[in-house]
Protein backbone atom coordinates (compact mmCIF):
# COMPACT_ATOMS: atom_id res chain seq x y z
CA UNK A 1 0.00 0.00 0.00
CA UNK A 2 1.76 3.56 -0.99
CA UNK A 3 2.32 5.55 1.67
CA UNK A 4 -0.37 8.00 0.79
CA UNK A 5 -3.40 5.93 0.99
CA UNK A 6 -3.89 5.90 4.68
CA UNK A 7 -3.24 9.77 4.90
CA UNK A 8 -5.36 10.81 2.05
CA UNK A 9 -8.44 7.61 3.92
CA UNK A 10 -8.38 10.07 6.59
CA UNK A 11 -8.24 13.19 5.05
CA UNK A 12 -11.35 12.19 3.11
CA UNK A 13 -13.15 10.50 5.89
CA UNK A 14 -13.69 14.26 7.21
CA UNK A 15 -15.17 15.64 4.36
CA UNK A 16 -18.86 14.70 5.35
CA UNK A 17 -18.06 16.99 8.25
CA UNK A 18 -15.95 19.80 6.97
CA UNK A 19 -18.83 19.92 4.44
CA UNK A 20 -21.59 19.89 6.89
CA UNK A 21 -19.47 22.76 8.75
CA UNK A 22 -19.83 24.62 5.70
CA UNK A 23 -23.22 24.22 4.96
CA UNK A 24 -23.66 25.35 8.73
CA UNK A 25 -21.85 28.29 8.73
CA UNK A 26 -23.03 29.27 5.75
CA UNK A 27 -26.71 29.06 6.78
CA UNK A 28 -27.33 26.51 4.15
CA UNK A 29 -29.17 23.52 6.41
CA UNK A 30 -32.82 25.03 5.98
CA UNK A 31 -35.41 25.95 8.73
CA UNK A 32 -34.56 23.41 11.15
CA UNK A 33 -30.94 22.81 10.93
CA UNK A 34 -30.37 20.54 14.27
CA UNK A 35 -32.49 18.08 12.45
CA UNK A 36 -30.54 17.94 9.27
CA UNK A 37 -27.42 17.28 11.60
CA UNK A 38 -28.63 14.64 13.54
CA UNK A 39 -30.61 13.04 10.24
CA UNK A 40 -26.49 13.70 8.58
CA UNK A 41 -24.26 12.62 11.26
CA UNK A 42 -26.19 9.52 12.07
CA UNK A 43 -26.49 8.52 8.10
CA UNK A 44 -22.54 9.29 7.85
CA UNK A 45 -21.73 7.22 11.20
CA UNK A 46 -24.16 4.04 9.36
CA UNK A 47 -22.30 4.42 6.25
CA UNK A 48 -18.79 4.25 7.97
CA UNK A 49 -19.76 1.39 10.03
CA UNK A 50 -20.51 -0.64 6.56
CA UNK A 51 -17.30 0.51 5.44
CA UNK A 52 -15.33 -0.86 8.30
CA UNK A 53 -17.46 -4.14 8.28
CA UNK A 54 -16.64 -4.82 4.74
CA UNK A 55 -13.09 -4.29 4.71
CA UNK A 56 -12.49 -8.23 6.18
CA UNK A 57 -14.64 -9.65 3.04
CA UNK A 58 -12.74 -7.22 1.17
CA UNK A 59 -9.44 -8.79 1.92
CA UNK A 60 -10.35 -12.32 1.13
CA UNK A 61 -11.94 -11.58 -1.72
CA UNK A 62 -9.11 -9.24 -3.02
CA UNK A 63 -6.45 -11.39 -1.30
CA UNK A 64 -4.65 -7.92 -0.51
CA UNK A 65 -4.01 -6.64 2.82
CA UNK A 66 -4.94 -3.15 2.41
CA UNK A 67 -8.31 -3.27 3.22
CA UNK A 68 -6.81 -5.22 7.13
CA UNK A 69 -4.78 -1.90 7.61
CA UNK A 70 -7.75 0.93 6.95
CA UNK A 71 -10.05 -0.72 9.25
CA UNK A 72 -9.13 0.70 12.69
CA UNK A 73 -9.28 4.08 11.01
CA UNK A 74 -12.81 3.49 8.96
CA UNK A 75 -14.38 1.67 12.83
CA UNK A 76 -12.46 5.15 14.56
CA UNK A 77 -14.38 7.33 12.49
CA UNK A 78 -17.50 5.24 12.71
CA UNK A 79 -17.39 6.08 16.42
CA UNK A 80 -16.18 9.56 15.68
CA UNK A 81 -19.60 10.34 13.47
CA UNK A 82 -21.43 8.35 16.00
CA UNK A 83 -20.47 10.79 18.63
CA UNK A 84 -21.01 13.91 16.46
CA UNK A 85 -24.11 12.43 16.47
CA UNK A 86 -25.11 11.97 20.11
CA UNK A 87 -23.67 15.27 21.30
CA UNK A 88 -25.71 17.14 18.57
CA UNK A 89 -28.75 15.22 20.20
CA UNK A 90 -27.72 16.58 23.75
CA UNK A 91 -26.94 19.95 22.85
CA UNK A 92 -30.01 20.25 20.17
CA UNK A 93 -32.28 18.24 21.73
CA UNK A 94 -31.88 18.00 25.48
CA UNK A 95 -30.29 21.08 26.72
CA UNK A 96 -27.99 18.74 28.28
CA UNK A 97 -30.62 18.55 30.62
CA UNK A 98 -30.75 15.02 33.14
CA UNK A 99 -34.50 14.67 33.85
CA UNK A 100 -34.87 15.36 29.09
CA UNK A 101 -32.50 12.73 28.96
CA UNK A 102 -34.01 9.82 31.43
CA UNK A 103 -37.43 10.88 29.83
CA UNK A 104 -35.96 10.26 26.67
CA UNK A 105 -33.97 6.68 27.11
CA UNK A 106 -36.85 5.42 29.69
CA UNK A 107 -39.58 6.46 27.27
CA UNK A 108 -38.07 6.06 24.03
CA UNK A 109 -37.10 2.90 22.75
CA UNK A 110 -35.24 4.06 19.76
CA UNK A 111 -33.00 6.34 21.67
CA UNK A 112 -32.11 3.79 24.46
CA UNK A 113 -31.19 1.31 21.32
CA UNK A 114 -28.98 4.26 19.69
CA UNK A 115 -27.41 4.75 22.54
CA UNK A 116 -26.61 0.75 23.44
CA UNK A 117 -25.01 0.92 19.86
CA UNK A 118 -22.55 4.02 20.70
CA UNK A 119 -22.12 2.22 24.52
CA UNK A 120 -21.29 -1.04 22.35
CA UNK A 121 -18.73 1.06 20.12
CA UNK A 122 -17.01 2.84 23.22
CA UNK A 123 -14.94 -0.12 24.45
CA UNK A 124 -13.39 -1.01 20.77
CA UNK A 125 -12.54 2.45 20.54
CA UNK A 126 -10.72 2.05 23.85
CA UNK A 127 -8.98 -1.14 22.57
CA UNK A 128 -8.34 -0.15 19.05
CA UNK A 129 -4.54 1.07 19.87
CA UNK A 130 -2.05 -1.61 18.82
CA UNK A 131 -1.03 -1.92 22.22
CA UNK A 132 -4.07 -2.89 23.81
CA UNK A 133 -4.76 -5.36 21.10
CA UNK A 134 -1.45 -7.00 22.04
CA UNK A 135 -2.27 -6.78 25.70
CA UNK A 136 -5.90 -8.33 25.45
CA UNK A 137 -4.51 -11.18 22.80
CA UNK A 138 -7.18 -13.53 22.17
CA UNK A 139 -9.73 -11.90 24.08
CA UNK A 140 -9.38 -8.52 21.73
CA UNK A 141 -10.96 -10.68 18.67
CA UNK A 142 -13.64 -12.01 21.24
CA UNK A 143 -14.47 -7.92 22.34
CA UNK A 144 -14.41 -6.88 18.35
CA UNK A 145 -17.29 -9.19 17.59
CA UNK A 146 -19.32 -6.44 19.51
CA UNK A 147 -19.51 -4.82 16.28
CA UNK A 148 -21.86 -7.02 15.05
CA UNK A 149 -24.47 -6.14 18.03
CA UNK A 150 -23.64 -2.64 17.58
CA UNK A 151 -24.54 -2.92 14.15
CA UNK A 152 -27.98 -4.69 14.97
CA UNK A 153 -28.53 -1.78 17.51
CA UNK A 154 -27.59 0.78 15.04
CA UNK A 155 -30.41 -0.95 12.46
CA UNK A 156 -33.03 -1.27 14.56
CA UNK A 157 -32.62 2.34 15.71
CA UNK A 158 -32.70 3.45 12.56
CA UNK A 159 -36.10 1.54 11.55
CA UNK A 160 -37.40 2.35 14.62
CA UNK A 161 -37.28 5.96 13.61
CA UNK A 162 -39.00 5.56 10.37
CA UNK A 163 -42.28 6.84 9.61
CA UNK A 164 -43.67 5.49 6.55
CA UNK A 165 -41.06 4.48 3.78
CA UNK A 166 -38.83 2.03 5.50
CA UNK A 167 -36.83 1.74 2.15
CA UNK A 168 -33.82 3.50 3.34
CA UNK A 169 -33.66 1.85 6.49
CA UNK A 170 -34.18 -1.63 4.83
CA UNK A 171 -31.31 -0.82 3.20
CA UNK A 172 -28.77 -0.23 5.57
CA UNK A 173 -30.18 -3.31 7.57
CA UNK A 174 -29.48 -5.46 4.55
CA UNK A 175 -26.57 -4.57 3.76
CA UNK A 176 -25.42 -4.71 7.41
CA UNK A 177 -27.13 -8.48 8.08
CA UNK A 178 -25.51 -9.68 4.96
CA UNK A 179 -21.64 -8.01 6.12
CA UNK A 180 -22.77 -9.81 9.70
CA UNK A 181 -23.99 -13.05 8.07
CA UNK A 182 -21.23 -13.82 6.09
CA UNK A 183 -18.49 -13.37 8.93
CA UNK A 184 -20.75 -15.43 11.11
CA UNK A 185 -20.71 -18.39 7.77
CA UNK A 186 -17.05 -17.99 7.70
CA UNK A 187 -16.50 -18.48 11.53
CA UNK A 188 -18.90 -21.94 11.63
CA UNK A 189 -17.71 -23.64 8.87
CA UNK A 190 -14.78 -25.54 9.71
CA UNK A 191 -11.90 -25.09 8.00
CA UNK A 192 -12.14 -21.49 6.95
CA UNK A 193 -10.89 -19.84 10.09
CA UNK A 194 -7.18 -19.38 8.90
CA UNK A 195 -8.55 -17.48 6.16
CA UNK A 196 -10.67 -15.20 7.97
CA UNK A 197 -8.70 -14.42 10.63
CA UNK A 198 -7.54 -10.80 11.03
CA UNK B 1 -38.13 36.21 19.43
CA UNK B 2 -37.15 39.43 17.65
CA UNK B 3 -36.47 38.30 14.04
CA UNK B 4 -35.36 39.77 10.83
CA UNK B 5 -38.43 38.30 9.36
CA UNK B 6 -40.96 41.12 11.19
CA UNK B 7 -42.25 42.30 7.92
CA UNK B 8 -45.63 40.79 5.71
CA UNK B 9 -43.76 39.96 2.77
CA UNK B 10 -39.90 39.66 1.96
CA UNK B 11 -38.03 42.50 0.93
CA UNK B 12 -36.65 42.57 -2.80
CA UNK B 13 -33.85 43.26 -0.35
CA UNK B 14 -33.94 39.83 0.92
CA UNK B 15 -33.95 37.71 -1.81
CA UNK B 16 -30.60 36.97 -3.14
CA UNK B 17 -30.27 38.34 -7.22
CA UNK B 18 -29.68 35.37 -9.57
CA UNK B 19 -26.49 36.52 -10.58
CA UNK B 20 -24.87 36.56 -7.41
CA UNK B 21 -26.80 33.03 -6.97
CA UNK B 22 -25.07 32.04 -9.97
CA UNK B 23 -21.96 33.65 -9.30
CA UNK B 24 -21.71 31.16 -6.00
CA UNK B 25 -23.13 28.27 -7.90
CA UNK B 26 -19.84 29.29 -10.32
CA UNK B 27 -17.86 29.31 -7.51
CA UNK B 28 -18.59 25.96 -6.18
CA UNK B 29 -17.90 24.44 -9.41
CA UNK B 30 -14.87 26.12 -9.96
CA UNK B 31 -13.48 24.83 -6.80
CA UNK B 32 -14.62 21.27 -7.61
CA UNK B 33 -16.79 21.50 -5.44
CA UNK B 34 -20.19 20.89 -6.86
CA UNK B 35 -20.66 17.33 -5.99
CA UNK B 36 -20.14 17.63 -2.67
CA UNK B 37 -23.10 18.75 -0.66
CA UNK B 38 -24.54 15.29 -1.88
CA UNK B 39 -21.98 13.88 0.71
CA UNK B 40 -23.91 15.38 3.54
CA UNK B 41 -27.20 14.59 1.99
CA UNK B 42 -27.78 18.33 1.73
CA UNK B 43 -30.34 19.60 -0.51
CA UNK B 44 -30.14 22.73 -2.38
CA UNK B 45 -32.49 25.22 -3.07
CA UNK B 46 -35.31 24.39 -5.48
CA UNK B 47 -33.74 25.75 -8.77
CA UNK B 48 -36.14 28.10 -10.94
CA UNK B 49 -37.90 26.29 -13.22
CA UNK B 50 -39.42 24.12 -9.69
CA UNK B 51 -41.09 27.37 -8.48
CA UNK B 52 -44.48 27.09 -8.50
CA UNK B 53 -47.89 29.21 -7.32
CA UNK B 54 -46.88 32.69 -6.41
CA UNK B 55 -49.61 34.41 -8.51
CA UNK B 56 -51.17 37.10 -6.34
CA UNK B 57 -54.50 36.96 -4.82
CA UNK B 58 -57.30 39.23 -3.95
CA UNK B 59 -58.41 39.01 -0.29
CA UNK B 60 -59.82 40.62 3.33
CA UNK B 61 -56.57 41.20 5.34
CA UNK B 62 -57.19 40.58 9.11
CA UNK B 63 -59.26 38.10 10.83
CA UNK B 64 -60.23 37.71 14.79
CA UNK B 65 -58.11 34.52 14.29
CA UNK B 66 -54.71 35.86 13.38
CA UNK B 67 -52.00 35.49 15.76
CA UNK B 68 -49.16 38.19 16.04
CA UNK B 69 -46.49 35.39 16.41
CA UNK B 70 -43.59 36.11 13.59
CA UNK B 71 -44.21 34.29 10.76
CA UNK B 72 -42.00 31.50 9.30
CA UNK B 73 -40.34 33.04 5.62
CA UNK B 74 -42.53 31.86 2.53
CA UNK B 75 -38.47 30.41 1.63
CA UNK B 76 -38.57 28.63 4.94
CA UNK B 77 -42.51 27.00 3.98
CA UNK B 78 -42.08 26.09 0.80
CA UNK B 79 -38.50 24.35 1.33
CA UNK B 80 -39.46 22.13 4.18
CA UNK B 81 -42.36 19.92 4.11
CA UNK B 82 -43.98 16.83 4.37
CA UNK B 83 -46.19 15.77 1.37
CA UNK B 84 -44.78 11.95 0.85
CA UNK B 85 -46.45 11.90 -2.69
CA UNK B 86 -43.62 13.20 -3.70
CA UNK B 87 -40.99 11.46 -0.97
CA UNK B 88 -40.19 11.82 2.17
CA UNK B 89 -37.11 13.90 2.53
CA UNK B 90 -38.35 17.47 3.93
CA UNK B 91 -36.69 18.88 0.85
CA UNK B 92 -38.07 16.09 -1.93
CA UNK B 93 -41.71 18.27 -2.51
CA UNK B 94 -39.58 21.47 -2.94
CA UNK B 95 -37.81 19.67 -5.60
CA UNK B 96 -40.09 17.88 -7.11
CA UNK B 97 -43.90 18.48 -6.48
CA UNK B 98 -43.73 20.84 -9.65
CA UNK B 99 -44.35 17.60 -11.99
CA UNK B 100 -48.31 17.75 -10.61
CA UNK B 101 -50.31 19.63 -12.59
CA UNK B 102 -52.75 21.89 -10.92
CA UNK B 103 -54.56 23.13 -13.95
CA UNK B 104 -57.48 21.77 -14.68
CA UNK B 105 -58.25 20.96 -11.27
CA UNK B 106 -62.16 20.26 -9.58
CA UNK B 107 -62.95 18.62 -6.26
CA UNK B 108 -65.57 16.41 -6.56
CA UNK B 109 -68.26 16.70 -3.01
CA UNK B 110 -70.06 13.48 -2.54
CA UNK B 111 -72.06 11.56 -0.25
CA UNK B 112 -74.54 13.03 2.06
CA UNK B 113 -75.66 16.48 0.35
CA UNK B 114 -78.57 17.36 -1.45
CA UNK B 115 -76.65 18.42 -4.29
CA UNK B 116 -73.26 16.40 -5.06
CA UNK B 117 -71.10 17.79 -7.91
CA UNK B 118 -68.13 19.18 -8.77
CA UNK B 119 -66.64 22.74 -8.29
CA UNK B 120 -64.00 23.60 -10.51
CA UNK B 121 -60.97 25.60 -9.36
CA UNK B 122 -61.69 28.64 -10.63
CA UNK B 123 -65.23 28.94 -9.12
CA UNK B 124 -63.13 28.11 -5.88
CA UNK B 125 -60.80 30.90 -6.12
CA UNK B 126 -63.44 33.17 -7.37
CA UNK B 127 -66.85 31.93 -5.67
CA UNK B 128 -65.80 32.69 -2.23
CA UNK B 129 -64.24 35.62 -0.02
CA UNK B 130 -60.80 35.05 0.54
CA UNK B 131 -59.10 36.34 3.94
CA UNK B 132 -55.81 36.34 5.56
CA UNK B 133 -55.19 34.19 8.40
CA UNK B 134 -52.49 33.71 10.48
CA UNK B 135 -51.99 30.32 11.78
CA UNK B 136 -49.97 28.28 14.18
CA UNK B 137 -48.92 25.28 12.15
CA UNK B 138 -47.85 22.43 14.99
CA UNK B 139 -46.39 19.08 13.36
CA UNK B 140 -46.52 15.88 14.81
CA UNK B 141 -42.99 15.60 14.61
CA UNK B 142 -42.83 18.28 17.38
CA UNK B 143 -42.03 21.56 14.98
CA UNK B 144 -44.13 24.07 14.19
CA UNK B 145 -44.56 27.54 11.98
CA UNK B 146 -46.42 30.26 12.04
CA UNK B 147 -48.02 30.82 8.30
CA UNK B 148 -50.57 33.61 6.82
CA UNK B 149 -52.90 31.44 5.08
CA UNK B 150 -54.83 33.07 2.04
CA UNK B 151 -58.61 31.21 2.09
CA UNK B 152 -62.02 30.79 3.01
CA UNK B 153 -64.00 28.71 5.85
CA UNK B 154 -64.70 25.08 4.47
CA UNK B 155 -68.32 25.73 6.23
CA UNK B 156 -69.22 28.00 2.95
CA UNK B 157 -67.77 25.15 0.64
CA UNK B 158 -69.99 22.86 2.77
CA UNK B 159 -73.10 24.26 2.37
CA UNK B 160 -73.01 25.02 -1.16
CA UNK B 161 -73.56 21.50 -1.85
CA UNK B 162 -76.46 21.12 1.39
CA UNK B 163 -75.41 18.38 3.72
CA UNK B 164 -77.95 16.03 4.66
CA UNK B 165 -79.04 15.80 8.14
CA UNK B 166 -77.07 12.33 7.86
CA UNK B 167 -73.72 14.35 7.30
CA UNK B 168 -71.73 13.74 10.56
CA UNK B 169 -68.10 13.33 9.03
CA UNK B 170 -66.08 14.64 5.96
CA UNK B 171 -63.68 12.78 4.23
CA UNK B 172 -60.68 14.03 2.10
CA UNK B 173 -58.81 12.80 -0.60
CA UNK B 174 -55.48 13.61 -1.63
CA UNK B 175 -54.71 13.77 -6.00
CA UNK B 176 -52.99 10.35 -6.39
CA UNK B 177 -51.58 10.83 -9.48
CA UNK B 178 -48.24 8.32 -9.58
CA UNK B 179 -47.20 9.91 -13.17
CA UNK B 180 -46.46 13.32 -11.15
CA UNK B 181 -45.98 11.90 -7.68
CA UNK B 182 -42.41 9.88 -7.59
CA UNK B 183 -43.34 9.32 -3.34
CA UNK B 184 -46.32 6.88 -4.72
CA UNK B 185 -44.35 4.83 -6.79
CA UNK B 186 -42.01 3.89 -4.17
CA UNK B 187 -42.16 0.17 -3.30
CA UNK B 188 -40.97 0.32 -0.02
CA UNK B 189 -43.66 3.23 1.17
CA UNK B 190 -46.60 1.71 3.39
CA UNK B 191 -49.14 4.41 2.81
CA UNK B 192 -51.71 3.01 0.78
CA UNK B 193 -52.82 6.29 -1.94
CA UNK B 194 -54.59 8.25 -1.98
CA UNK B 195 -53.59 10.18 1.02
CA UNK B 196 -56.88 10.12 2.94
CA UNK B 197 -58.28 12.62 5.49
CA UNK B 198 -61.45 13.26 7.85
CA UNK B 199 -63.12 15.65 10.01
CA UNK B 200 -66.46 15.63 12.52
CA UNK B 201 -68.83 17.66 10.84
CA UNK B 202 -68.99 20.10 13.59
CA UNK B 203 -65.00 20.04 13.13
CA UNK B 204 -65.07 20.65 9.48
CA UNK B 205 -67.55 23.21 10.13
CA UNK B 206 -65.62 25.07 12.97
CA UNK B 207 -64.96 29.23 11.43
CA UNK B 208 -61.35 28.02 11.96
CA UNK B 209 -61.25 25.52 10.04
CA UNK B 210 -60.03 26.65 6.46
CA UNK B 211 -59.39 25.41 2.62
CA UNK B 212 -56.52 27.40 1.81
CA UNK B 213 -55.70 28.41 -1.99
CA UNK B 214 -52.60 30.62 -0.94
CA UNK B 215 -50.53 31.86 1.80
CA UNK B 216 -48.51 35.25 1.44
CA UNK B 217 -50.83 36.93 -0.34
CA UNK B 218 -50.35 34.78 -3.61
CA UNK B 219 -51.39 30.87 -4.61
CA UNK B 220 -49.47 27.79 -2.80
CA UNK B 221 -46.19 26.22 -4.43
CA UNK B 222 -47.46 22.91 -5.44
CA UNK B 223 -45.74 21.61 -2.22
CA UNK B 224 -47.77 23.26 0.38
CA UNK B 225 -50.74 21.43 -1.48
CA UNK B 226 -51.85 23.50 -4.01
CA UNK B 227 -54.21 24.72 -5.50
CA UNK B 228 -56.17 24.04 -2.54
CA UNK B 229 -55.68 22.39 0.78
CA UNK B 230 -57.12 21.90 3.70
CA UNK B 231 -55.57 23.60 7.26
CA UNK B 232 -57.04 22.78 10.95
CA UNK B 233 -54.61 24.55 13.02
CA UNK B 234 -55.94 22.86 16.36
CA UNK B 235 -54.30 19.39 14.92
CA UNK B 236 -51.11 18.07 14.06
CA UNK B 237 -49.92 19.33 10.69
CA UNK B 238 -51.18 15.79 8.63
CA UNK B 239 -55.18 16.83 9.38
CA UNK B 240 -54.30 19.01 7.07
CA UNK B 241 -54.75 17.43 3.67
CA UNK B 242 -52.92 18.72 0.54
CA UNK B 243 -54.14 18.77 -3.25
CA UNK B 244 -57.32 17.87 -2.44
CA UNK B 245 -59.56 16.25 -5.59
CA UNK B 246 -62.51 14.74 -3.11
CA UNK B 247 -64.43 15.86 -0.48
CA UNK B 248 -67.03 12.90 0.85
CA UNK B 249 -69.79 13.55 3.29
CA UNK B 250 -70.49 10.54 5.65
CA UNK B 251 -72.58 9.04 8.40
CA UNK B 252 -69.40 6.77 9.41
CA UNK B 253 -66.22 8.05 10.51
CA UNK B 254 -64.24 7.55 7.61
CA UNK B 255 -60.43 6.09 8.11
CA UNK B 256 -57.68 8.23 7.48
CA UNK B 257 -54.06 7.25 6.36
CA UNK B 258 -51.92 7.65 9.29
CA UNK B 259 -54.62 5.99 11.49
CA UNK B 260 -54.70 2.93 8.59
CA UNK B 261 -51.24 2.67 8.88
CA UNK B 262 -50.74 2.77 12.35
CA UNK B 263 -53.65 3.23 14.64
CA UNK B 264 -51.61 3.52 18.09
CA UNK B 265 -49.21 6.47 17.01
CA UNK B 266 -51.98 8.60 15.19
CA UNK B 267 -55.64 8.74 15.81
CA UNK B 268 -58.92 10.10 13.68
CA UNK B 269 -58.81 13.19 16.14
CA UNK B 270 -55.05 13.97 16.03
CA UNK B 271 -55.71 17.23 18.35
CA UNK B 272 -52.73 18.71 19.50
CA UNK B 273 -52.20 17.77 23.08
CA UNK B 274 -49.03 18.26 25.37
CA UNK B 275 -50.03 15.78 27.66
CA UNK B 276 -50.48 12.73 25.04
CA UNK B 277 -47.09 12.14 23.80
CA UNK B 278 -46.59 9.74 20.56
CA UNK B 279 -45.19 6.63 21.41
CA UNK B 280 -41.71 7.18 20.00
CA UNK B 281 -41.26 10.79 21.20
CA UNK B 282 -42.81 13.93 23.54
CA UNK B 283 -45.12 16.36 22.44
CA UNK B 284 -45.04 18.67 25.08
CA UNK B 285 -42.33 20.77 23.44
CA UNK B 286 -41.79 22.00 19.93
CA UNK B 287 -39.29 23.53 17.92
CA UNK B 288 -40.81 26.98 15.85
CA UNK B 289 -39.35 26.89 12.75
CA UNK B 290 -36.76 29.01 11.69
CA UNK B 291 -34.17 28.16 14.23
CA UNK B 292 -29.84 28.00 14.14
CA UNK B 293 -27.99 25.90 15.72
CA UNK B 294 -27.47 28.11 18.79
CA UNK B 295 -31.01 28.04 19.37
CA UNK B 296 -33.36 25.64 18.48
CA UNK B 297 -36.63 28.24 19.55
CA UNK B 298 -37.80 25.02 21.80
CA UNK B 299 -41.01 26.53 23.38
CA UNK B 300 -44.03 24.47 25.23
CA UNK B 301 -46.56 23.32 23.23
CA UNK B 302 -49.99 24.35 24.27
CA UNK B 303 -52.97 22.31 24.33
CA UNK B 304 -55.11 22.44 20.99
CA UNK B 305 -51.91 24.14 19.66
CA UNK B 306 -53.36 27.73 21.84
CA UNK B 307 -56.60 27.59 19.89
CA UNK B 308 -58.29 26.19 22.91
CA UNK B 309 -60.58 29.15 24.13
CA UNK B 310 -62.49 28.89 20.11
CA UNK B 311 -62.48 24.65 20.01
CA UNK B 312 -62.11 23.22 23.87
CA UNK B 313 -66.16 22.95 23.40
CA UNK B 314 -65.58 20.47 20.73
CA UNK B 315 -64.39 17.80 22.66
CA UNK B 316 -66.14 17.98 25.52
CA UNK B 317 -66.98 15.18 28.08
CA UNK B 318 -64.44 13.43 25.78
CA UNK B 319 -61.18 11.79 27.07
CA UNK B 320 -58.65 13.13 25.42
CA UNK B 321 -56.32 10.51 25.90
CA UNK B 322 -58.36 7.70 24.82
CA UNK B 323 -59.60 9.66 21.97
CA UNK B 324 -55.73 10.98 20.40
Amino acid sequence: MPKWVKPGVFVLCLLPLCFLGYAAASNDLGPDPAERVMHITGEWALRFLVLTLLMSPLRQWTGKSWPLKLRRMLGLYTFFYACVHLVSFGQFFLGWTPELLLEELAERPYIAVGFTAWLLMLPLAITSTKGMQRRLGRNWRRLHRLVYVAAAAASLHLLWISRSDIGEALIYTLVLATLVLWRARAAILPGREGQTRA
Amino acid sequence: MARRYSIPQIASSEITPEPVYLKRRHFLQVAGLAALPALVGHSSQSAASNVTGGTPLTFNPGSDFNTAETRTPLEDISSYCNFYEFGTDKGDPAKYAHQMTTDPWAIEVSGEVAKPGKLNLEDIVSGFDLEERIYRLRCVEAWSMVVPWVGFPLADLLQRFEPTSDAKYVAFETLHRPSEMRGTRSFTSIIPWPYREGLRMDEAMHPLTLLSVGMYGKTLPNQNGAPVRLVVPWKYGFKSIKSIVKIHLTSKQPATSWQTINSREYGFYSNVNPGVDHPRWSQSRERRLPNTLFDQNWMETQLFNGYQDQVAGLYKGMDLKRNY
